[in-house]
């Protein structure tokens, strides 16, 4: 099993406006990248279940060979800045990939 | 072939900063234009909605003061996007009395051009009963009440309106809110470089040197235009721009990174190339501006009510290991003693459990041996917040929870006072697409500043 930091250097999150969350992960190189693509692990199931949401959360997983970095879009569940919200600008959002291991 | 088009980005947004030595490399680099987008919805509603800059004055001064000096003597033009953070009329007056400031005091002459970018609310109302406006992806639809309600509405413009402004002379364009590559591309464009290279390099230069690696963005970066690619390089010896530092960005804040729609098109990257270069550059190709009906995305802020905060901790292991029952009980006991008709909403934030993540957070099981709380009230009145604020940190300080061996009090309080006031709230109310005539909005006014007779 490999764990999240040993195949990515950058596991980050962020608004995409204020109704969007977007997890971008970029991986180490190129093999990371398509060994991660390639083994479907990395899937709307996996990551609903890491922040605990119905998979029809997860809207978009798209992959960016460029950056060797793929990305993830969910909802807020709170609009940014509206009562109540804890993370106005979306940047603390991305410690459960920490946490995911892969079979690659 | 065209000869090259250099562009200085100097800061990630106007008053975040830049060395003086970055910015004095990019200028003796002769660039053809020095652009900066100065805001983002990023900070969130409250300072569309207040009128109110989320940047500081002195450091948009002390930007600005570089780039109209300099431009100013040499002739290149100054193009400021989003000026006072989010565009709206009060920000971009804000931003124009700076600028008189530094031309009074550094006895500058020049020809601005401003354009204010706030939409009229009977023509936003016009375009949504003539089904003219869609929400983007997760927004609600909009409402004739929102539209009334939210004190400033602006549209993100595109390049046309700095494109219109530049070609009457204006050695310093002054626009609200714009699309953040805009300020960028519409001087090349208007010389005849390629609309796709030209929005796509300004959207990797918004972020200044954040795109290069190490990013930062308190530092300058210069991107340079050519018949049919862009290059980025870095102006300071700390980074230089990779391949993939420069494809990474493209990633950031966007939903997808192989379109990225803007006024009157979308920019098709599924073409792209990044090459790097030996000496620290990153060459871009295939980048491609594909036209669509004219729509830009507005945007505004609505009061919700007035804010009051406590903030506090404890360190109680028993508190902390009932803290969610205690929580329910004080809320209880409170609402009791306010009766009927309890005006506010209170949140409790509660840092070292889920405060940051809220129900994200999958550790719901983990235990901190101190607890940081903040207790936020939102209410029709600020008298009314204050009060339900400080009815809700009596009890929460003096609650008697089951097991409880501390009995003198339940709180640490950092501050005194304990509660603050934080003033109006707002939220998002419009983030919508509204099909426009382009041409018909966004005029531009010049004005010659420093010249007699004017301030």
């Amino acid at each position: 099993m490999k764990k999240m930091l040993e195949i990515a250097r950058v596991v980050r999150s962020k608004n995409s406006g204020p109704f969007e969350l977007v997890l971008d992960v970029m991986l180490k190189n190129r093999e990371c990248f398509e060994a991660l693509s390639e083994s479907g692990q990395f899937s709307p199931q996996r990551i609903a279940a890491a922040y605990g949401v119905p998979v029809s959360d997860i809207r978009r997983i798209v992959w960016f060979q460029p950056a060797n970095a793929v990305k993830v879009v969910m909802p807020r569940h709170i609009v940014s800045g509206a009562p109540g919200d804890s993370d106005v600008y979306g940047a603390q959002q991305h410690a459960p990939l920490l946490d995911l291991e892969f079979d690659l | 072939m065209k000869p090259e088009f250099k562009i200085l980005s100097p800061t990630a947004i106007l008053g975040y900063g830049f060395p003086e030595e970055s910015f004095r490399r990019g200028m003796a680099e002769k660039p053809d234009l020095i652009a900066v987008d100065g805001g983002s919805t990023d900070p969130g509603p409250y300072y569309l909605g207040a009128g109110k800059s989320f940047t500081d004055r002195a450091g948009v001064k002390r930007d600005l003061r570089y780039m109209l000096t300099a431009g100013v003597e040499t002739g290149i033009p100054v193009v400021i996007g989003t000026a006072g953070g989010s565009g709206a009329a009060p920000h971009l007056e804000w931003c124009r009395e700076i600028v008189l400031e530094i031309a009074r005091e550094e006895g500058l002459r020049f020809r601005m051009a401003v354009i204010p970018t706030d939409v009229d609310r009977a023509i936003v109302h016009e375009a949504l009963d003539g089904g003219r406006i869609e929400p983007l992806d997760l927004v609600p639809p909009l409402t004739h009440e929102a539209i009334d309600a939210s004190p400033h509405i602006v549209a993100q413009i595109g390049v046309e309106p700095f494109m219109r402004a530049l070609e009457a002379g204006a050695q310093v364009v002054l626009a609200g809110r714009a699309y953040d590559p805009a300020c960028f591309a519409a001087l090349p464009i208007l010389r005849g470089y390629d609309a796709g290279l030209a929005l796509h390099c300004g959207k990797i230069l918004e972020c200044a040197a954040i795109a290069a690696s190490p990013g930062s963005g308190s530092d300058c970066a210069l991107g340079i235009l050519r018949e049919d690619s862009f290059v980025l390089k870095a102006l300071s010896d700390e980074r230089k721009f990779t391949a993939e530092s420069a494809a990474a960005h493209t990633l950031y804040e966007k939903s997808d990174p192989y379109f990225l729609p803007g006024p009157g098109g979308t920019l098709d990257l599924t073409g792209c190339e990044f090459i790097e270069h030996p000496d620290g550059t990153v060459e871009v190709r295939g980048s491609k501006h594909v036209d669509r009906p004219y729509q830009v995305k507005l945007e505004g802020a609505r009061p919700v009510g007035y804010r009051t905060l406590a903030i506090a901790g404890t360190r109680d292991p028993i508190m902390i290991g009932s803290i969610d029952s205690i929580i329910e009980a004080v809320q209880a006991r409170v609402a009791k003693i306010l009766g009927e008709g309890n005006p506010a909403r209170v949140f409790f934030h509660l840092h070292g459990k889920n405060g940051v993540m809220v129900h994200l957070e999958p550790a719901k099981d983990a235990r901190a041996h101190e607890l940081g709380i903040v207790i936020e009230v939102v209410a029709d009145t600020q008298e009314q917040a204050d009060t339900v604020c400080s009815l809700t940190r009596s009890t929460l300080l003096h609650y008697g929870y089951p097991g409880r061996v501390a009995t003198a009090g339940n709180l640490a309080f950092p501050f005194s006072p304990s509660d603050v006031r934080a003033g109006t709230v707002y939220e998002f109310s419009l983030y919508h697409l509204m099909t426009v005539d382009e041409a018909k909005l966004f005029p531009f006014r010049m004005e010659s500043i420093g010249q007699e007779g004017m301030q």
